[in-house]
């Protein structure tokens, strides 16, 4: 299997409900690179990161990727962190990522919960973490299994600083082993994004 | 295979944790048992010949009861959207979750029932026929309320239509069934009866996997 080299969009469009949320969207991501979607609420940033998570089919245009596995879809090496924390409040933190590494495949627990420092957290049911705690068993998933595509929906959204910094530490971690990382946000990740892509109502501007 | 194991093993451990499912299930079916008598008065001879109808209008009602909430967790809570990322198809996802309220509900409810027959007097020749028929009709029953869970995922108090969905469906299962439990002709007119419903059952697994991954991929856009 050859690494994920690029993903590249063409004219993507997104109907939804009737209405266009944005259309003739272009971009394309090579390995190693963090393009970071912009734009304000209700253009369609979390339907373009489901698109290409393959949640959504696109209305018009294609997605298309470059190496990688053929057999699997692009959704299949990608993670996919959204609003939801897909975290169920009666499993314990260590059983929820155990349960995402067995489905998901690959990557060992006890590393991937040092991420974000749950460790002492391991054996806490779920339904006992504060929104911040359960914002980072999500994050942990990125680190259970190794997938070359991450699409982060406001990954960093009730993190504290120090959780901030590891996750800041991860996606670069990601990056350099010539990982691709799309991530949209509202407040700056405190990185360099080697690509900025704007979506405004309806259409895309520079 | 793995993930597949994973998710029915996940789903089994919920349910016990939740004390839903196979728990509310029980309970539901021993209060409906336990009060029957007291309500038809004690005529053994009549609660004999209504024992086995009873039963299987339990385990139906009390599977109805589940059906809408195996894939409304997921769903609401993201899990679904990861699930579909996996490597595994779709299809398999739907099926290991019905699997899994089969294992969790209707299967328990399907060896526990013939032990309530006792308290409805009920026969001791009908009590094999009635558990195996049970047993064969408890997994068409987890199937197919598998199915009308993904087809009413999305919706909010999706549990009356779920119902309504999939009663028409359980016709079969049920006629068949009660046909097993009371067999007058012998053993054979019982074995008959058994073999529609092995089929009801694996037609239902041939089915459901698609059927419900349809669905699913419809609320997931």
């Amino acid at each position: 299997m050859t690494p994920l080299r690029s993903v590249t969009a063409t004219s993507l469009a997104c109907y939804r409900g009737g209405r266009q949320v944005f259309s003739g969207l272009e971009f394309g991501l090579a390995a190693g690179q963090l393009m970071e979607v912009r734009g304000p609420n209700g253009t369609g940033k979390s339907s373009l990161l489901r698109m290409i998570a393959g949640l959504n089919e696109p209305s018009a245009g294609s997605l298309s990727f470059d190496g990688g596995d053929k057999d699997k879809t692009l959704g299949q090496q990608a993670h996919y962190i959204a609003h939801q924390d897909a975290i169920k409040p009666a499993l314990t933190v260590a059983e929820n990522l155990a349960f995402w590494q067995r489905y998901l495949g690959g990557g060992d627990v006890a590393q991937a919960l040092a991420v974000f420092a749950l460790e002492h957290l391991a054996a806490t049911p779920a339904a006992l973490l504060s929104a911040g705690q359960k914002r980072r068993l999500a994050l942990s998933r990125l680190a259970v299994s190794p997938r070359p595509l991450w699409l982060l929906d406001e990954p960093s959204v009730g993190l504290d600083e120090a959780s901030h910094q590891r996750l800041v530490a991860l996606v670069l971690n990601h990056l350099a082993a010539g990982g691709l990382v799309m991530a949209t946000t509202h407040v700056p990740l405190g990185l360099e994004p080697h690509h900025i892509l704007r979506i405004e109502a309806g259409r895309r501007a520079a | 295979m793995n993930a597949f194991l994973a998710l029915i093993a996940r789903d089994v451990k919920l349910t016990w944790r939740q004390g839903g499912g196979a728990g509310a299930a029980l309970g539901f079916m021993l209060t409906v048992i336990g009060l029957v008598p007291l309500a038809l008065g004690p005529d053994q001879n009549l609660l004999q010949r209504l024992a086995p109808g009873l039963l299987w209008l339990t385990l139906l009602l009390s599977v109805l009861l589940t059906a809408d909430r195996i894939f409304q967790q997921d769903y609401e809570d993201g899990s679904l959207d990861i699930l579909a990322m996996g490597d595994q198809p779709l299809e398999l996802v739907a099926l290991a979750k019905a699997l899994a309220h089969w294992l969790t509900t209707s299967l328990p409810l399907a060896v526990l029932a013939p032990l309530l027959g006792f308290l409805l007097n009920i026969a001791p020749g009908g009590l094999w026929p009635l558990a195996a028929g049970m047993m064969l009709g408890s997994l068409a029953l987890s199937l197919i309320a598998g199915l009308g869970g993904a087809v009413t995922v999305g919706l909010r108090r999706g549990g009356l239509l779920a119902a309504l969905l999939i009663l028409p469906l359980y016709v079969p299962i049920l006629i068949f069934g009660i046909s097993a439990a009371t067999a007058m002709t012998g053993p054979s007119g019982a074995g008959s009866s058994l073999i529609v419903l092995a089929a009801l059952a694996l037609a239902a697994l041939a089915v459901q996997p698609f059927a419900a991954a349809a669905a699913l991929r419809a609320y997931l856009r």
